[in-house]
């Protein structure tokens, strides 16, 4: 059987063929699941968030006009699960530093001695990194990630988020300098 | 400390990290079968919510008939009892004199 454009797939699933939404979950999944791990750790949670994506994107598939490609506007309903879900668990991201591992501190050790010896592909750092978006707000960790880890624009980022583009570069300010407040706060325990 | 410094590193190291876009087995088909379920569950909704709103109106309607009942001014009672008139009419024939008797 020849298989059936984008198109042709929401038209049907538009007319009551709720099958033919089938095929747009298996392709966009993968995109779906990789956004919701870059805001929850748990599989479970992830799942909870590519589930609630899904089941909004067919309650709202009617308000998809086919102006953009069909994976933008998912992508939009992802991300503003995401943020969602990050407000919904703000309450978890308050904690002491106390936890900081071992190989997290001799990396930073390593970075206060030598900055250049420190290397980014180390696992202690990319946990340092993920224990510091834990405990950045929604907003910041949403605008961080967006602006500074997938290198977004600003223009991409308000229509990904539905923020004004002065909003988004407020919010970036504001999480630059709440991720600072938050470094600080580790390394003047340890070093200072 | 270069807080620039270190910011800048770990923002790299996020970076380096490739997003994981492992896809549950049958995923697909979970968000079929919830779709469908919704779908019957939505059916007993419609039910529901129509009953819930015809409760409203059937409520109101008997609260009139009843108030007009209750408020109605009295008939005048010509001295008819309606269980009276029933009694008497059920036990007419049992008062009626036996004349199978007299000859």
């Amino acid at each position: 059987m020849m298989e059936r454009s984008e198109a042709e797939l929401i038209a049907a699933v538009l007319k009551g063929d709720a099958a033919s939404f089938e095929p747009l979950v298996a392709k966009y999944s993968p995109r779906v699941f990789a956004t919701a791990r870059r805001y929850a750790r748990r599989e479970s949670e992830i799942e909870d968030i590519a589930q609630e994506v899904w089941l909004k994107a067919f309650d709202k598939l009617k308000s998809f006009r086919g102006e953009a490609p069909f994976e933008h506007w998912l992508m939009r309903m992802a991300v503003r699960t995401c943020y969602d879900f990050l407000r919904g668990h703000q309450r978890n991201r308050i904690s002491s530093f106390s936890e900081i591992s071992e190989p997290e501190e001799d990396w930073l050790e390593r970075f206060v001695a030598e900055p250049g010896n420190a290397a980014e592909d180390a696992d202690a750092a990319k946990m340092l990194i993920n224990r510091v978006l834990e405990k950045l707000s929604p907003e910041a960790r949403l605008v961080i990630q967006l602006l500074e880890i997938e290198d977004r624009s600003v223009k991409e980022i308000a229509k990904l988020t539905g923020w004004s583009v002065p909003l988004v570069k407020v919010r970036a300010f504001r999480a630059r300098s709440e991720m600072r407040k938050i470094l600080l706060r580790i390394t003047q325990n340890k070093y200072l | 400390m270069k807080l620039a410094e270190l910011q800048k590193k770990l923002i790299a190291a996020a970076r380096l990290q490739a997003p994981d876009e492992r896809v549950p087995y049958a995923f697909e088909k979970r968000i079929t079968a919830l779709i469908a379920a919704r779908a019957k569950a939505d059916r007993w909704v419609f039910w529901a919510r129509g009953l819930w709103r015809a409760a409203a109106p059937c409520v109101a309607v008997a609260v009139v008939f009843g108030a007009v009942a209750l408020f109605q001014p009295a008939t005048p009672d010509n001295g008819n009892d309606l269980s009276q008139d029933f009694a008497n009419t059920l036990l007419a024939s049992a008062e009626l004199p036996d004349n199978s008797s007299t000859p």
